[in-house]
């Protein structure tokens, strides 16, 4: 896997292996037209040194593009193999992932507050009521409680639905239907019903919002068993996440970050997702590893720099599968550096950062030199003053003094 | 005999064309034939915003026939249910539907298996009648492996899928978003079927019922909201819970129809006319005026906050089946010995799957952690030693 990246200091790094570049066009060429699901996809399956084990049915050779731009320096000798791509916003991205999706499968619809006429209050369903019609693009009343319970009964049926909240925090007045109806119907009907529902919408402390507006969702739902989790958080892995969620089979609860939306980066033009259940290696390292996710990865990629040139080499993984962990990869970075640190947004009590703690120390408490450390924002409701949401949220140079104290 | 059963039902049916042969053979066969019958539904329909259907109901003798046999198919599978319960092979929650059947067997006859129902967690009925096998129903109380859910559902959930039968849900009221939802589907596949939502008196008070109901009649979806209102949530009767216990007109801007629930065929005939209904115009509201005979649940008495007077009132005046037996022997359709042939049958059938379901393995505890999230690769959760790293997606 070590020889798979090169460290490049801050920047990306990027795999030169031309074995791991993604062909695309064996891959867009068969879509899926008809209502009918399609039984039987060829799929490989990459082993993580890079070959690619095709599976005995298919023969397209479909491959990742395993790296990882974080920062916006260098994104133009990021993709040395392939087309030089184009320049997009978060938000923007977001929108691409899901027209592609929707052009390509007509089961996929979109419902939620304001998503048609009024393109979405942060603008990502913007245009696609124009494109796909009222059928597709649905504007909902202010009713969460039932339009997510309506999501999930349509796809028990077989629709692929995307529902919106408003703002993450909206989503506890569905709690109940994404907790016992979205997570727990696979299980419960011994297998008959999937739920192939997609629920986004931005999270996340933002600039001065109040403290009903910067709730942080992750930490309440990352008990419900039958879902999984993801927070993006560049415009490339916004938009791969957003349509491997959408083809996946398991209802996914996508988060984004209310700050992210304006994020410019330059993406491939090919078809591409990423895997919903990988996490991102940012920066590899060798003195410590950190674990972020969504708008953390910022905080702690300044800290990096800081840090590198106090000569400490930290290895940065945006952990983007929020549930399940992506274990393997975090325990190769534990068994290489020793040392943990987590950085997240969730309040220290019950957050994402409480059970990464806990399922690390269970799995890989031989290897650390170190007890884990965890930064997390403080357990009060985000106030609305903006010097106190400031010390609400983790700041880069806590980061670095946490990593100065772990590396004694 | 022959002359005097020709006579007896020249006036309503017209049965005088069956062939003689059939007539006069010893052993009539029970299954009854086709010819039409009318029968008359024991209280009219009252309507809210919308003209009621006849009083008229078109069945035959095979559709009551077959209505009896379902329905003390039903009777007696709860009540096995109870013995069941007492006998501590079924644990948990057990919600019994006897007293009801006839909301279950009289929507299916109105129905295809393509339009879909979902109901709430007294489900057993509606199961079975949606073509679920006894065998499913008991292995799935006793939580075995034959049972419809493996086993891992238990009473409050049934499903059956190809039969569009929705379940099976344990929290008051969350079904009837995602019947709303079903109903969306079918009319984004352009379907032309309907979906049933069914609730209770006590879940009609939920607040997502009337969300749900707004975006259903906005959207004009073909959702068919059924109130099964046996007057008790629970313990509360409904004076006591509902400012305004006529739930057909709670809906408002949306038709209701209130129908006397232990009436197989007038439930049949609002069915029928709630389906060509929300077709072409939208959400409509029915609400089906039953009792049931057991307490909310096993470990509900039921004579707490009623009187036993009230259920055997109830059972003397308005059992649906006693109604249907009625109909059928003043119709001479069979005699009181072929239905008490039925009802020995059934009762056999009941006991012999209670038999099958008992021999049937409890799950393997491998079983724990499968159906909990759908993967390709067949591997069931990812923890910190899964081999294979990536996978791409269809």
């Amino acid at each position: 896997m070590a020889a798979i990246f090169q460290g490049v200091g801050a920047a990306a790094a990027l795999s030169s292996s031309p074995s791991n570049s993604f062909d695309s066009k064996k891959f867009v060429s068969s879509p899926c037209r008809s209502f009918s699901v399609r039984k039987g996809a060829s799929f490989a399956v990459v082993r993580s040194d890079g070959r690619v084990n095709l599976n005995p049915k298919g023969g397209r050779a479909q491959q990742l593009i395993s790296n990882a731009v974080a920062t916006k320096s260098d994104s133009a000798a990021a993709f040395s193999s392939s087309k030089p791509g184009h320049e997009l916003l978060l938000f923007e991205a977001l929108q691409e992932g899901l027209e592609e999706e929707m052009e390509r499968d007509p089961r996929v619809c979109v419902m939620g507050e304001d998503v048609g006429h009024y393109g979405g209050s942060y603008k990502v369903t913007k245009g696609l009521a124009k494109k796909f019609g009222d059928l597709r693009v649905l504007d909902t009343p202010i009713a969460e409680n039932s339009f997510t319970g309506m999501g999930i009964g349509a796809a028990m049926t077989g629709l692929r639905p995307v529902v919106e909240g408003m703002n993450m925090g909206f989503l506890l007045l569905a709690f109940n239907q994404i907790s016992n109806n979205c997570g727990m119907l696979h299980y419960t009907s011994g297998g008959q019903f999937t739920i192939p529902i997609v629920i986004r919408g931005p999270g996340g402390v933002g600039r001065q919002l109040g403290a009903e507006h910067s709730q942080r969702l992750e930490s309440y739902f990352q008990s419900i068993p039958g879902i999984q989790m993801v927070a993006c958080s560049t415009p490339y892995n916004a938009k791969g996440l957003m349509k491997a969620a959408i083809r996946s089979e398991n209802p996914v609860i996508f988060f984004e970050h209310v700050l992210l939306y304006n994020l410019k980066e330059r993406i491939p033009d090919e078809d591409y997702i990423c895997n919903l259940e990988e996490a991102e290696m940012v920066r590899p390292g060798e003195h410590v590893t950190i674990l972020t996710y969504s708008r953390m990865r910022y905080h702690v990629m300044q800290a990096a720099k800081t840090l590198v040139n106090k000569g400490y080499d930290p290895e940065v993984i945006d952990i983007r599968s929020l549930k399940p962990f992506d274990l393997y990869t975090i325990g190769n970075s534990v068994k290489k550096t020793h040392r943990v640190l987590i950085v997240e947004e969730c309040m220290r009590t019950g957050g994402i950062g409480a059970s990464l703690i806990a399922a690390i120390t269970e799995n890989f408490n031989d290897y650390l030199d170190a007890p884990i450390m965890c930064l997390s924002s403080q357990d009060v409701p985000t106030p609305y003053a903006g010097t106190l949401e400031e010390v609400t949220v983790v700041q880069p140079a806590q980061i670095v003094t946490a990593v100065e104290q772990l590396c004694q | 005999m022959a002359l005097s059963h020709l006579a007896a039902s020249a006036s309503r049916s017209s049965s005088i064309l069956k062939p003689l042969s059939s007539a006069l053979s010893l052993r009539r066969s029970i299954s009854g034939d086709n010819s039409p019958l009318t029968v008359e539904t024991s209280v009219p329909f009252t309507s809210h915003q919308c003209e009621a259907p006849s009083r008229y109901v078109e069945t035959n003798p095979k559709e009551l026939l077959t209505f009896f046999r379902d329905m003390a198919l039903m009777r007696r599978m709860e009540i096995a249910a109870d013995s069941l319960y007492k006998a501590k092979l079924i644990r948990g929650f057990c919600h019994l539907y006897d007293g009801q059947e006839a909301v279950a067997v009289g929507m299916e006859a109105a129905i295809t298996k393509k339009d879909c129902i979902i109901t709430a967690y007294r489900d057993h009925c509606t199961f079975v009648s949606r073509g679920g096998t006894l065998l499913e129903v008991f292995a799935e109380l006793m939580g075995r492996q034959a049972g419809c859910s493996k086993g891992k559902g238990g009473s409050m959930h049934f499903y059956k899928k190809d039969s569009n039968f929705y379940g099976g849900h344990g929290i008051v009221g969350a079904q009837v978003p995602l019947g709303c939802g079903l109903a969306f589907a079918q009319k984004y596949s352009k379907d032309e079927t309907v979906t049933f939502a069914l609730y209770g008196d006590g879940a009609a008070n939920q607040g997502q019922l009337f969300e749900a109901l707004n975006i259903s009649a906005l959207w004009d979806l073909p959702a068919i909201l059924v109130c099964e209102n046996n007057h008790y949530g629970m313990g509360t009767a409904e004076w006591r819970a509902a400012k305004s216990p006529a739930y057909y007109k709670r809906g408002d801007y949306v038709p209701g129809l209130k129908v006397d629930g232990m009436d197989a065929l007038a439930v049949k005939q609002a069915c029928k006319f709630a389906k060509e209904h929300a077709l072409k115009n939208g959400p409509i509201i029915l609400e089906m005026d039953t009792y049931r005979y057991h307490g909310h649940s096993m470990s509900d008495p039921g004579s707490t906050y009623r009187t036993r007077d009230e259920i055997s009132g109830v059972r003397q005046e308005r059992d649906p089946i006693e109604r249907i037996r009625k109909l059928i022997l003043s119709h001479d359709l069979a005699t009181e010995k072929e239905l008490k042939d039925v009802e020995k049958e059934v009762r056999k059938e009941v006991d012999d799957a209670i038999a099958q379901a008992k021999e049937s393995p409890m799950p393997e505890p491998s079983e724990l952690f499968t159906n909990v999230y759908a993967k390709g690769l067949g591997v069931e959760s990812f923890g910190a030693d899964r081999k294979e790293v990536r996978a791409t997606l269809p």
